[in-house]
């Protein structure tokens, strides 16, 4: 039963892993470009969060959708007026670019939201629900539902909709995309704003657990885990890579001697990348010559 | 300007271009010589601070603007280094034999990474060396009976064949001395065939392999001298920061690090020695500018991170070949004048370069 309740705790933990690779993914599969402030995002969007739920005292959904919104509308604009100049660079001057972009944002966050660790109220917090035996703490529920509703929800959007399928096709091919006529600029900005929406998500169903400050964006370079572990490509690979991070990372800080809690994740990934640098669950290869 | 008359091919490999880099370097060899003689303590200090970050921005450009392999885990390597030296002088071997010890450690650890290293390229070894640096993060915490953990440990003075290096003066001298040697080092390592085959790895592994160049050995051999180079630099770091503890050896350096080569310029030594001077500069400027700002922006704690985040991004998008390159542009500007055209230092169009298969 206690093995039964620390999964429970694992894939509520790896579902938030997920949610942070899979922005993560999207934009990595559209663009190329691997963005490491995805975890700096997720701290803006629980700190928005914050700001229309806790502060200005909003209803948890209606802040929720707001928060989402004005992410999104910063994806956007961080793709329109910082990321399109990058291209052509080397992928190196990407990885420095959104690294110091995460620097900024949490200098930027320290500074209108200060430094001390904060939380708001969220219809989740401190709630269970027995089940026999089992005690399910309901803040991780709603992790694990938010995902499974963002998951179908990006699933109906890429395969019904037609930005998502323009999406899917300049992620396939640029070029050809361009060629049919999709305007590959903006749905790369789209794309980006998607994945502040993403982001926003895990911030917001993860803040009654890990509450809000500057720092929880560290949390991301897990996430690299998750997005490893799922071999960079597929969208359900990618959470279920976080589900394994997740679980594996819950199950050692039982059962492991102290310290293997915190580099499981990386000794996961190490692992997948020496046997299967695609991933596990790749569907595109790699270059070879 | 001047013109270059080359009559062999050893013309182009030699350590000074031409006679003007002799007293240049002279020059300057010999103002940081009495510079303890003229500035205050503090400064002094500083200086020595900003010696060690450039040794260390040294092997990070061997790695990065030399051999193209990217790492995001070269502070593991200074702790791997700092925490050896610190060690074994706390059991009683002489500075001068526990600093290369402190290297070869360094070394190991690099041969260690290098092996799964090869296997990857690109966005994934940049991956991978984060999680090793997180790793030695947590090992570095929890083998208390060698690191002492969080509690961390005191690091002597660093002593010559018996005296104890305690004036600021004396660690300037020997920061100095380190520099002096690892930058002879990696100067004539880039003009011999081994740096000729990591540019060469750089540029194309493709390439570099139908030339003849075995890219496993001459990446393994990058990855291990970078790591001893670093090593050294962390040792030296240990003994600057007189205490050690595992926070002194975060991603945030890791960061710092690879800051550094971007900023100071990818593809040269210099690149890493100007980027040393900034990263080891900027906290000064920004303490003297907290005096001048409105209160509540001096009293944010964020502020250096985000400066510095904020000059890194401005660097990637107007000037990536930072600020070494930078120079070169503004030495061409007046060599060529009035002829210099803006697209000279210009590679190649722009578009996205994928990695994947098409």
């Amino acid at each position: 039963m206690e093995l039964l309740q620390l999964i429970v705790g694992g894939v509520a933990q790896g579902c938030v892993y997920g949610l942070i690779a899979l922005g993560f993914v999207l934009i990595y599969k559209a663009t190329e470009m691997v963005n490491f402030a995805q975890g700096d995002m997720m701290m803006l969007g629980a700190f928005m969060a914050l700001t229309f739920i806790g502060t200005m005292g909003m209803n948890y959904w209606l802040g929720f959708l707001l928060a989402a919104l004005c992410m999104a509308a910063f994806g956007y604009l961080l793709d329109a007026v910082v990321l399109r100049r990058i291209i052509g660079q080397p992928q190196f001057a990407i990885v420095i670019l959104t690294i110091s972009l995460g620097f900024l944002f949490r200098s930027a966050a320290g500074f209108i939201w200060g430094h001390e660790t904060q939380v708001f109220e969220t219809p989740f917090t401190n709630k269970i629900i027995k089940l026999g035996e089992l005690i399910l703490p309901l803040e991780s529920i709603s992790m694990i539902a938010g995902t499974i509703i963002l998951a179908g929800a990006l699933y109906l959007f890429f395969n019904y909709t037609k930005v998502g399928n323009a999406m899917q096709a300049s992620s396939q091919n640029q070029l050809a995309a361009y060629y049919m006529g999709i305007p590959v600029k903006r749905i790369n900005s789209l794309i980006w704003a998607l994945s502040g929406i993403i982001a926003t998500f895990a911030g917001v169903l993860l803040s009654p657990v890990s509450l809000v400050d500057p720092s929880i964006g560290f949390l991301g370079i897990k996430a690299f885990a998750a997005a490893v572990v799922g071999g960079f490509g597929s969208l359900l690979g990618t959470v279920l890579g976080g589900l394994i991070v997740g679980v594996s990372e819950t199950l050692a800080g039982r059962y492991l001697p102290p310290g293997f809690k915190e580099i499981v994740a990386y000794l996961i990934m190490l692992g997948v990348l020496l046997v299967r640098p695609q991933g596990l669950f790749s569907t595109i290869q790699r270059k070879k010559v | 300007m001047r013109i270059l008359f080359k009559t062999s091919y050893l013309d182009d490999i030699r350590l000074f271009q031409h006679s003007g880099s002799y007293l240049w370097y002279g020059v300057l060899v010999a103002g940081l010589l009495i510079v303890p003689l003229v500035l205050a303590e503090f400064y002094v200090g500083e200086l020595s601070q900003v010696f060690i970050l450039a040794v260390a921005g040294i092997g990070l450009m061997l790695l990065i603007g030399y051999t193209g392999l990217a790492s995001l885990g070269h502070g593991a390597f200074m702790a791997i280094g700092a925490y050896t030296n610190t060690y074994l002088i706390t059991k009683g071997v002489p500075f001068l034999v526990s600093l290369p010890i402190a290297g070869l450690a360094a070394l190991a650890a690099g041969v260690a990474v290098a092996l799964p290293a090869n296997r990857m390229t690109g966005i994934y070894l940049a991956i991978a060396t984060l999680a090793f640096s997180q790793i030695v993060e947590q090992i570095v915490v929890r083998w208390e009976s060698v690191t002492r953990g969080f509690q961390g440990m005191p690091v002597p003075a660093p002593d010559l064949f018996g005296h104890p290096l305690t004036q600021a003066w004396q660690f300037y001298y020997l920061c100095l001395a380190v520099l002096v040697l690892v930058v002879l080092t990696a100067v004539n390592l880039t003009r011999s065939p081994t740096g000729r085959a990591m540019v060469a790895i750089r540029d194309s592994e493709i390439s570099a392999q139908s030339l003849g160049v075995n890219l496993v050995r001459y990446k393994t051999i990058a990855f291990a001298l970078s790591a001893f180079i670093t090593g050294l630099a962390g040792a030296l770091f240990a003994h600057k920061l007189k205490f050690i503890s595992p926070d002194a050896f975060n991603i945030i350096l890791s960061i710092q690090l690879l800051l550094m080569v971007v900023v100071g310029g990818l593809g040269s030594i210099h690149g890493a020695i100007y980027g040393a001077i900034f990263v080891g500069g900027l906290p000064q400027v920004i303490a003297l500018l907290r005096d001048h700002l409105p209160g509540a922006i001096a009293r944010t704690p964020g502020l250096e991170p985000g400066l510095f985040g904020l000059v890194m991004i401005l660097i990637v998008l107007f000037e990536p070949l930072g600020i070494y390159g930078r120079w070169l542009k503004i030495r061409a500007y007046f060599d060529y004048f009035p002829l210099y055209r803006r697209a000279t230092f210009k590679r190649q169009r722009s578009y996205l370069k994928t990695e994947r298969v098409r």
